[in-house]
Order: C-alpha cells, then structure tokens, then sequence
C-alpha cells in the first residue's frame, strides 16, 4: 500500500500538487484524472520518489518513501513510463530482463530464476511471440505490452503507469487497461494510472482522484470511488466543458456538449454530443 | 516458477556463444596484430623472429638466442612497448566511448567530449613551450598533461552540476564549452611563445602519438587504469543499460541516474585522461568502435564493453603500422590516420543507422 498525506509540491510558476491525500489498495485500480497541468504527472512521480522530496510524508508498505534507496523503492514498487527507448538495439527479452535489476546486486549477473521471471512476466502480457524481436521495431501497443512485463519481472506489489493508452488505437488502449486491471484483480497488486480519457477511466478504474491543478491551487477536487468522482457537477467546472453521463448496458458513459461559440459564429442550432477523443 | 511458452534460456545461450565467438576470434587476431606490429617499421623484422623474441623474454622459449641483438633490441626495447601502448590505448578510449556514449544518450558522443583533450593538450603545451611541470623530470610531458586533463574535468563537471542535476544535456554543453576554452588556451600558449619548433611538436602531440612509449612507469599506470576501467565498465554493464533507456527508466529500475553519472564522469575523465597524456588524442577510435562492437552483439553493455576493448585495441595497433610505415623513416601522427579512415567509416554507419530506422 502506497499512503500520501498532506503531500505538497510547487515548481517555481506555483504549487502543482497541494495538500493531496492518496490510498491506494491491495487488487483495486486507483485513476488520476484531471486536466493538461493539473499535476497528475507529478503526483505519479512523488509517489515513487522520481520527484524529490515533497512536503508531506508518503509510506510504501508503512516505511518512509524518502529513507527507501531506489533500488529498495524499486523492489516495491514498478513504474511503466513513458520514455523514448533513444537508438536502443536491446531485444525485447534483454528488455524485460532489465526489471530484474533491482532484485540483483550492482555486479550480479542475470541467472536462470531471473530469465524464467521474465519469461513467465512476457507470457502473462500475451507478448512471449516478441521475445527475440528488437524492442525499437515493436508498433506502440506491442512496446506498452513490453514495459508493463519488464514492470511485471520487478514482482513488486506496485504497479504505476503514466498515461499508458498515449498514442495507442482504441483496441489497444481497452486491451492494455484490461490487462492492468485483470493484474490487480488476481495479484492483488496497487495499481495507480494516470489517464486522460475519463470514459477509460470510468470503465477500469475503481477508484480516482479528481485533479484541480493550479486554477484550484493544486488540490484535490475529488476523491472515491469512480462513479462518484465522474459527476457531471464535479467535472464541468474543472473541465470547462459540459458532460451528459449516459448509462450503456448499465455501464457510465460520458458525452461531451460542444463549446459555446462566439456570437459572430453561427449559432448552433442543435446540441450535437461528441464522444471524447482524448 | 513455471517456465512460460517462451524458452528465453537457449536465447540467452545463443547470444552468450555469439560473444564468445567474437572475443576468441578478436583476441586471436590481436594476438596476430601484435606480432605483425612490432615486425613492421622502417626495419622490418620477421613474424617467426618476432614471436621467438617475444617467447623467449615471456616464458623463456625458445631458451636459445638465433637472431641479433639489435633485432632483440627493436622487439624488446622499442616496438614492443609502442605496441602495447597502442593496445591500451585503443582499448581504453573504445570502452570510454561506450560509457560516454551511454551516459549522454548520445550515439555521437565521443571520449574528447568532455573537455578531457582540450584541458590535456593545454597542459601539453605549457610543458612543451614554457618548460611547465619540469619537476617531473623526464615525465613533465604527460604528467603536465595529466594535471591540464584533470583541470578540465573538475571544470566540466562543477559547470554541469551548478545548475542542480546532472543531465546529460548540461554535460553535454559543460564539456563543449570547457572543451573550446582550452583549445583557445592552448592556440593562444602556442601563438605567445613564438616558437616554431614548439609550436610543431604541439602540433605533432595535439594529432597523437605512440612515440613516447617505453617500459616505464607511465606505461604502467595506462594498463592499471585500463584494466580496471574496462573491468569497471563491464562489471556496470546493466546499469549502464538503463542510463542509455534514460533517466525515467534508470530510476523506475533502482538506479539513480544523476549519482551514477556523476561517478561514470570521474571514472571515464581519469582513464582518458591517462590516455591523453601518454598518446595525445588521437580521435575517431572511441567514436566510432563503439558502433562496430554493438553490431557485433548486440545493445547490452556487459558485451559491448569487452568486445570494444578488443576491436579498439586491435584497430589502433594497425592505424600505427600504417602510421609507421606509410612514409617510413617518417611517422605521420596517427590521428590523421585514425580520422582518414573512421570519417568515411562513420558516414557509412549513419547513412545505415538512417536506413534501418526510417
């Protein structure tokens, strides 16, 4: 379990992240959702110490976040991030091998445990196929598969990713998110994802924090469970976009009204709903 | 564990066999570049002489002496530690060129980036032109240059960490900038002492030489320190894996990367800068056999840095044959050669590198 509390953080234009409690739990799949700018980022990255250190106190598993080495933060707890793998000529099994760095010592090699994790880690994301292929020729969701495998070799009890559906079609945005929430539900693993598209977010998150970002001084907006947090009430003002909740096979759905238009344009004469596209 | 669908142990073995396969033939042909190295010169002597001498003061075989002893002189005295030299330097600046290249995310990085050189030939000048670092006797040449490397290095690395972090983008500028400011101090000591002769035996040192190579303490300290900043290099070799993914990466996986490219930057700046003052800079070999040896196996660093160290050892001691022999008596610096050949080389490697990831 991963606990912030009363944790703060400011870059020199102002505080991003103000006062923001976190919880996350055992199996449940916790969203942060909010805004261009609203810290969700930054939150992901304080509560795994890339982003050192805020105010306020965060506990891994109970012990202090900020007395944990990287090595031992990385035991606990696994980020997939979004990174540009650079001219990289790694194959996707050296790849997810890399996860087992932080169970080894500085000048340890890899062994036969380490290899049967990573093994067993690409078979659980449905990418075992890719192993011998280059990383840098896999297609977005075909890396995204990768990254959470090489998380999934660290066998922490952590798991956060940072916009994981970015750049993904949306057959492969559903299969990465069910993936991630099919992980927590039968390893019992925290997950924490940062998402942008809140219909996503209604259907894989249990749980999600709403983000104000600096128009609300960096707070919280909202909290609990994600069918609360998804109230048109709530998301209008942090949005500023209008949102009809619409029930699909008992399922939350989210429409978004068009923007009101300056007066010189031609009125809009029927309001058309669109589907966000994130 | 259960063993998933994928068997990632034969791709392990298969790899590892591929490295083998690459070091054996490397060393092999090591073996042979030195013994054609030390034969060829303006006295040429033959292999089969070459390697008797080099048994008999190695192992004692053959025990009998059949050939001269200005043949043993030249083997012995005069080649054999310019050979070695050039073995320890072409290793030591490929494997400083996987870390550099590493350490800034940059696939164009070389082990001069740093100011190293700039700060070294700074040095060099002071020594060769005002008689700077005379208490060193007969080694004020390298040891000048060695305290003109060290300089820069402390330099660079003070400049990139004033701004906070280190990163790779803010060493990569410290060292330019470092680097220009010194090769303006070297212009300007040789432009002041008005010395023609001076300003040409700057020139030759600036351009590299194996010339100052005998069995001496300086040659002692290169293999020390190559030896141990290979093994060094190898021994990181996964954390040097994911400082190349990036700092996002490296810190998601238990390593930090401003720490850890804080202490590759004191390891690499020494080795080169022992390299620097006992050869001079000779360019190109740490730019470009880092390149070669990732074609050969692949991205991770526990094989790219020895199989580096081989093909950058084997390369030099050829680039200074030629540099012998091409206009015997004289010797031509061998970074001209070195450049001559690597700048076409890396064209190539670029216009490949272009193709396969377009």
């Amino acid at each position: 379990m991963i606990t912030a509390a009363d944790v703060s953080w400011s870059y020199a234009a102002g505080p991003v992240v103000a006062g923001v409690h976190v919880r996350t739990e055992p199996g449940r799949v916790l969203g942060l959702v909010g805004p261009n700018g609203s810290g969700k980022t930054t939150l992901l990255r304080l509560l795994h110490g890339a982003l050192r250190t805020p105010t306020g106190r965060i506990e891994v598993d109970g012990d202090d976040l900020a007395a944990l080495g990287p090595r031992e933060t990385a035991r606990r707890v696994a980020v997939v991030v979004q990174e540009p793998a650079g001219e990289s000529t790694m194959s996707v099994a050296e790849m997810v091998l890399l996860g087992r760095s932080p169970r080894l010592g500085t000048f340890e090699r890899t062994g036969a445990r380490d290899r049967d994790v990573a093994a067993a880690s690409l078979d659980r994301v449905g990418a075992a196929h890719l192993a011998a292929r280059p990383y840098a020729a896999l297609s977005g969701g075909e890396r995204q598969r990768v990254l959470i495998a090489r998380a999934l070799a660290q066998e922490a009890t952590h798991l956060l990713l940072d916009e994981p559906t970015n750049h993904l079609d949306v057959r492969y945005q559903h299969e990465v998110l069910a993936l991630v929430q099919d992980l927590a539900r039968t390893s019992g693993t925290c997950v924490v994802v940062v998402l942008h598209d809140l219909n996503l977010a209604a259907r894989y998150c249990d749980d999600l924090l709403l983000l104000g970002g600096p128009a609300s001084g960096g707070r919280v907006v909202a909290g609990g469970p994600a069918e609360d947090v998804l109230d048109p009430a709530l998301l209008e003002p942090v949005y500023g976009i209008g949102v009809r909740p619409v029930r699909l096979e008992g399922r939350l759905h989210l429409l978004f009204e068009p923007l009101a238009r300056p007066a010189s344009h031609q009125p809009v004469s029927q309001p058309h709903l669109m589907e966000e596209t994130a | 564990m259960s063993v998933g669908v994928v068997d990632l142990h034969a791709a392990e073995r298969a790899q590892a066999a591929r490295t083998t396969a690459w070091v054996v033939g490397l060393t092999a042909l090591l073996v042979a570049t030195v013994v054609v190295g030390v034969g060829a010169g303006a006295v040429g002597v033959p292999p089969g002489t070459v390697a008797q001498v080099l048994g008999h003061h190695l192992v004692g075989m053959p025990g009998e002496v059949t050939w001269s002893l200005p043949q043993d002189a030249i083997v012995w005295q005069v080649r054999l530690p310019r050979v070695v030299l050039g073995v320890l330097v072409g290793a030591g600046l490929a494997v400083c060129g996987v870390a550099l290249q590493a350490m800034v995310r940059n696939v164009l990085a070389d082990p001069y980036l740093l100011g190293v050189n700039s700060g070294a030939s700074s040095g060099a000048a002071a020594a060769i032109l005002f008689g700077f670092g005379s208490g060193f006797g007969e080694h004020a040449l390298p040891a000048s240059a060695f305290l003109g490397a060290l300089a820069a290095s402390l330099l660079v690395l003070a400049v990139a960490r004033s701004a906070g972090r280190v990163t790779s983008v803010r060493l990569l500028l410290a060292g330019v900038a470092v680097g220009y400011a010194l090769y303006a101090t070297t212009s300007f000591l040789v432009f002041a002492s008005g010395s023609a002769e001076g300003a040409r035996s700057v020139m030759f040192w600036l351009l590299g030489s194996l010339g100052l190579a005998q069995w001496d303490l300086p040659l002692a300290i290169v293999a020390v320190v190559v030896l141990a900043t290979a093994m060094l290099l190898t021994g990181w070799g996964r954390r040097l894996d994911l400082l190349a993914l990036g700092d996002e990466t490296a810190h998601a996986l238990g390593t930090s990367p401003d720490r850890f490219r804080i202490v590759l930057l004191v390891v690499v700046a020494l080795c080169v800068g022992v390299l620097v003052s006992a050869s001079g800079s000779i360019g190109f070999v740490g730019l470009v056999v880092p390149h070669l040896a990732r074609r050969a196996v692949g991205g991770r660093h526990v094989r790219v840095v020895p199989v580096a160290a081989l093909m950058g050892a084997v390369l030099l001691v050829w680039a200074d044959v030629v540099a012998r022999v091409l206009l015997a008596p004289q010797e031509i610096p061998i970074g001209i050669i070195t450049s001559l050949v690597g700048a076409p080389f890396l064209l190539l490697l670029v216009r490949r590198l272009h193709a396969t990831t377009a």
